[in-house]
């Protein structure tokens, strides 16, 4: 009974983080749901490239060579954001834009085949095994363990995640709140059509919403990269699930839902993973998803909606 | 867009914009093909391959340059005209079926093993689009998770063998029930839901089915699944070289037959082709019934359907079992042709390839569906050294259809009830 | 006193801080024509949509017969008997006018699953019936001519009384019409309006009308309900309602 507490705080902590990054790709979903009202299915997948082309980039500096481990996670981040964003960009222009007007399962199968399309260029490019990360950041802070009780161990990587996720998400929401850009996002989200008759470019706001969900996934992707030590092509399909039921659990449309669910979601599933089965929590996600989108279909921070006739 | 001025002005524009093409294909190229990451003993190192990026970047450039006047050269060009199938009477068209019926029967017997092999694969693609078919193309349903009820109609079968020793034809109709139990206990709670998220919904359990089929381990066999699923017998006999039970007769012994395994291929093709053509007989035969015109006007407008005293939960209820039931019966048939189920068989992939022929032929269109189902499981056949590109090319695929057209490659004509002045 | 065919009790209806539809009541009598007229955004629509089921209501009492269908779901209100149109005419757009009068049969084919499967001579006989019961809806209203063509291609008057057709080929007992004469021509008007008198005479329906055209309204109401600002301002006769004054101050500054 001793132990409970220390391991509970640790298992809290562990959800914390695995929560931060599907908060940074949930937002991506929650960003062009609320734009364009169409699920991107591809957005998982986007993530996984930002992991790879975190890796390429680390691999390329090199560990050795004398250059600091921070500024090396730096360039990591950079360059995957901006590259991921380009795959963002592209994604949408490709596979979005045009069907745009189209009936909603055109979209769907469109964006599935971009999902499949990028899982297969990258396993292609890359190779469909797991491939490794190299440890940068070995270490973690522990407390406790006195008496030979349960020793907590937050490892510096998952530190890493939640911090440069809560500066992340601070800054998004500043900058959408104050900036003309945001505003004008925030516009298009309510009213595409108005926003569209008021001279606001909507095509640059799709555009940017896109851009922007894809370099906070990036992000997310070197980090989970940096703290798990492999990756596969393969990883975004569920990873994207998962945080889209996180924005469902949020709200829909809502980002600061999608930080909310993003941490539910990944505290939820920790904590089932702890105490109830690890085999069975994937289901987790699931059944949440199913039970949310039954119950309370706008999610926590959003509103009810009234059909009309 | 302002049209340009002048040819230069046009080959200036197009010129910029092939340039920015071109950087943005060399970035997105760069880091998956271009820097390939591959293991020196411990380290992952990086080993530039730019062949790959650089045709990439070419081939970008030279298409966005030339784009105005191919566009131009193909407006100029008479449009593809969708094949529009002669209209036929009813005599015509039942000799026409008569004919294709007769010729699916009897060529296996003059086929090799292989080509009779791919078609009893193209046939339970062909049931299974048919079936699915009924959800997404007649009533309007995005199901991603049709793959469960494949796997819940195989693994039906597999357990009744391994746990009570059920025979193929014992199992089938149990297969399809628990499939369309499945499929109504799962849409009573989420087919209110609004499209993309029933999308998800379904997707969410095929998965859940998927994850629970490799943990129950003892019940299912987990990952390695259940093996020695017996293949259908034939008029109560088995085909196989020597008796299955003690003191019982085979096929060939009963009929004075020398043993062939090719038989046994051929005999699971003609059982295919039966199910897919039950398939097909039920799916037309409700398009024209009452349900399915409900099934129609509910995907046209709920409301004014609601309006009208029609029940959408019971109509799109019975839609998605049926899609469910055809679905097992599919995955039962699926389970004896391989010997062997496992999980790794039921994933997502297989949802988006059945959702892929029912798109792609034509959603509604059943004949669509089958020239879908066909092309898509023979074409991968034919293309075997390909088959790396396989899946890339499947996406692309799904991508450029929807963008050129979404309407598939037969649209559905669907058969109007007329009547004379 | 005989019962009311339909009774509305004190009917609200609250978006969230707005009381669009407040403290409505009115009672409709078997074979009645009987019309809500109002500025727009009055909540005449609203009104419509609690007792079709469309809302749920947030407070009142509606009655079909006696029994209350407050609260029931827009699928069983129409079972009861209450069917409605809309105001964007609500077709199925891609299916020709027949086979919108035979989906509006749906509840009434009996015939089962298995004998449609399998084409029984029953399961025929009722298909037929359905179909003589539309080929009888369309010569009815004039659209004989039209029967195989989609319904989203028939000019707008006749995709009018289409939806009117729909609605009657269900053996209501209460028709609904939500603005009918929007956007029909004077001629047209005019043949709408025989033909409420007609429906209502001939085949034992009660009708609620929504309308603006004034001529219209008098000229085929029994009673009429005056609303503003979602609530009720006057009930009475065509009569009585043109010389009311609050209604004159509200709305019918030219009649």
């Amino acid at each position: 009974m001793d132990d409970f507490l220390p391991q509970l705080l640790q298992q809290l902590f562990n959800g914390l983080s695995l929560g931060a990054i599907y908060a940074l790709i949930a937002i991506g979903y929650t960003m062009v749901y609320g734009i364009i009202g169409m699920i991107n299915f591809a957005h998982g997948d986007i993530y996984m490239i930002g992991a790879y082309v975190g890796l390429v980039t680390l691999s390329a500096i090199g560990t050795q060579g004398g250059v600091p481990i921070w500024l090396v996670i730096g360039l990591m981040l950079v360059v995957a954001a901006v590259i991921t964003g380009v795959y963002g960009f592209v994604v949408e222009q490709v596979a979005y834009k045009p069907v745009r007007s189209s009936p909603r399962l055109v979209a769907l199968i469109s964006a599935i085949g971009m999902s499949i399309f990028l899982q297969n260029w990258v396993a292609l490019g890359q190779g469909a095994r797991d491939m490794a990360v190299p440890q940068l950041l070995p270490g973690a802070l522990q407390f406790g363990g006195g008496n030979g009780g349960f020793e907590i161990f937050i490892p510096y990587t998952r530190i890493l995640i939640i911090v440069v996720a809560v500066v992340l998400m601070v800054l998004l929401t500043l900058y959408i709140r104050h900036s003309r850009m945001g505003r004008a996002s925030r516009a298009c989200a309510q009213d595409m059509h108005m926003a569209n008759l008021l001279g606001i470019n909507t095509h640059r706001v799709i555009s940017f919403t896109f851009i922007l969900g894809a370099v906070l996934a990036a992000v997310g992707g070197v980090l989970i990269a940096l703290a798990v030590g492999k990756l596969n092509p393969f990883i975004g399909f569920l990873a994207g699930i998962k945080a889209f039921t996180a924005a469902v659990l949020g709200g829909i449309g809502s980002i600061p839902g999608a930080m909310l669910g993003g941490v539910l979601l990944g505290v939820a599933e920790t904590l089932a993973a702890a105490y109830i089965s690890s085999e069975y929590k994937d289901i987790v996600a699931f059944t949440l998803l199913v039970l949310i989108l039954l119950v309370r279909p706008t999610g926590l921070l959003g509103k009810p909606e009234v059909e009309k006739v | 867009m302002a049209a340009p001025t002048s040819s230069r002005d046009a080959l200036r524009s197009s010129l910029g914009s092939a340039l920015i093409a071109a950087v943005l294909t060399a970035l997105v190229t760069v880091p998956i093909f271009g820097l390939h990451l591959e293991r020196a003993g411990m380290r992952t190192v990086i080993v530039p391959q730019w062949s790959t990026v650089a045709w990439a970047c070419a081939l970008v450039f030279a298409v966005q340059l030339l784009r105005p006047w191919l566009a131009r050269a193909f407006a100029g060009m008479p449009r593809l005209q969708r094949p529009q199938l002669p209209a036929a009477t009813p005599r015509q068209r039942q000799g026409l079926l008569l004919a294709a019926l007769l010729i699916a029967v009897s060529w296996p017997f003059f086929a090799g093993r292989n080509a009779v092999d791919i078609a009893t694969l193209a046939m339970i693609y062909v049931m299974l689009g048919l079936g699915l078919n009924i959800v997404v193309g007649f009533a309007g349903l995005l199901d991603l998770g049709f793959v469960g009820f494949y796997a819940v109609g195989a693994y039906t079968y597999a357990l009744l063998f391994h746990w009570a020793g059920w025979s193929f034809w014992e199992a089938l109709p149990l297969a399809g029930a628990v499939a369309a139990c499945f499929g109504f206990v799962l849409g009573f709670p989420v087919l209110r839901l609004r499209g993309d998220y029933l999308a998800i919904v379904t997707l969410g359990f095929g998965e859940i089915i998927r994850l629970l089929l490799i943990n129950l381990t003892s019940f299912t066999g987990g990952p390695d699944g259940i093996s020695g699923i017996p293949k259908p017998t034939v008029l109560g006999l088995p085909l196989t070289r020597s008796p299955t039970t003690e003191g019982g007769t085979t096929f060939h012994q009963f009929f004075g037959l020398e043993f062939q395994s090719l038989h046994m291929v051929i005999a699971l093709y003609l059982m295919a082709l039966t199910l897919a053509l039950v398939t097909l007989w039920i799916s037309s035969r409700l398009i024209r019934m009452p349900i399915g015109r409900a099934w129609e006007a509910l995907r046209e407008d709920e409301i004014a359907s609601r309006s009208l005293g029609l029940h959408p939960m019971k109509i799109k209820l019975s839609a998605f079992t049926l899609g469910a039931m055809f679905a097992g019966l599919g995955g039962a048939f699926f389970a004896a042709r391989q010997g062997i189920v496992n999980p790794e068989s039921f994933t997502f992939i297989e949802s988006a390839l059945i959702l892929a022929i029912v798109v792609l032929g034509g959603m509604g269109s059943q004949l669509g569906v089958i020239v879908a189902a066909i092309v898509l499981t023979v074409l991968p056949e034919l293309a075997r050294e390909f088959s790396e590109y396989r899946m890339l090319i499947f996406g692309l695929v799904m991508i450029l259809m929807m963008v050129w057209r979404p309407q598939g490659l037969l649209p559905m004509q669907r058969p109007h009830l007329e009547v004379g002045p | 006193m005989t019962q009311a065919l339909l009774e509305v009790e004190a009917l609200s209806m609250r978006f969230g801080g707005l009381l669009a539809v407040d403290a409505v009541g009115f009672a409709l009598q078997p074979r009645e024509v009987f019309a809500i007229i109002g500025p727009n955004g009055a909540g005449k629509t609203t009104v419509f949509n609690c007792i079709s089921g469309f809302y749920q209501p947030s407070s009142g009492r509606i009655a079909l017969a006696g029994a209350s269908i407050a609260g029931l779901g827009s699928h069983q209100v129409a079972r009861r008997g209450v069917v409605r149109t809309f105001q964007n005419v609500r077709l199925f757009k891609a299916m020709t006018a027949l086979e919108n009068l035979l989906v509006a049969q749906h509840r009434q084919m009996r015939a089962s699953f298995l004998a449609g499967l399998f084409n029984t001579p029953g399961y025929r006989r009722a298909e037929q019936q359905a179909l003589d019961n539309a080929l009888h809806w369309l010569d009815y209203m004039g659209l004989r001519a039209y029967a195989n063509r989609p319904a989203g291609n028939l000019p707008y008057g006749h995709q009018r009384r289409l939806e009117i057709a729909r609605c009657m080929i269900t053996r209501p007992q209460v028709l609904m019409l939500d603005e009918p004469a929007a956007g029909l021509n004077p001629q047209e008007k005019k043949d709408l309006q025989r033909m409420i008198d007609a429906l209502r005479r001939e085949h034992d329906v009660a009708v609620l009308l929504i309308e603006h055209d004034m001529g219209l309204v008098m000229g085929v109401s029994e009673r009429i309900l005056v609303m503003e600002y979602g609530k009720p301002i006057a009930t009475g006769t065509p009569e009585a309602i043109r010389r009311d004054e609050r209604v004159i101050k509200a709305y019918l500054g030219e009649a």
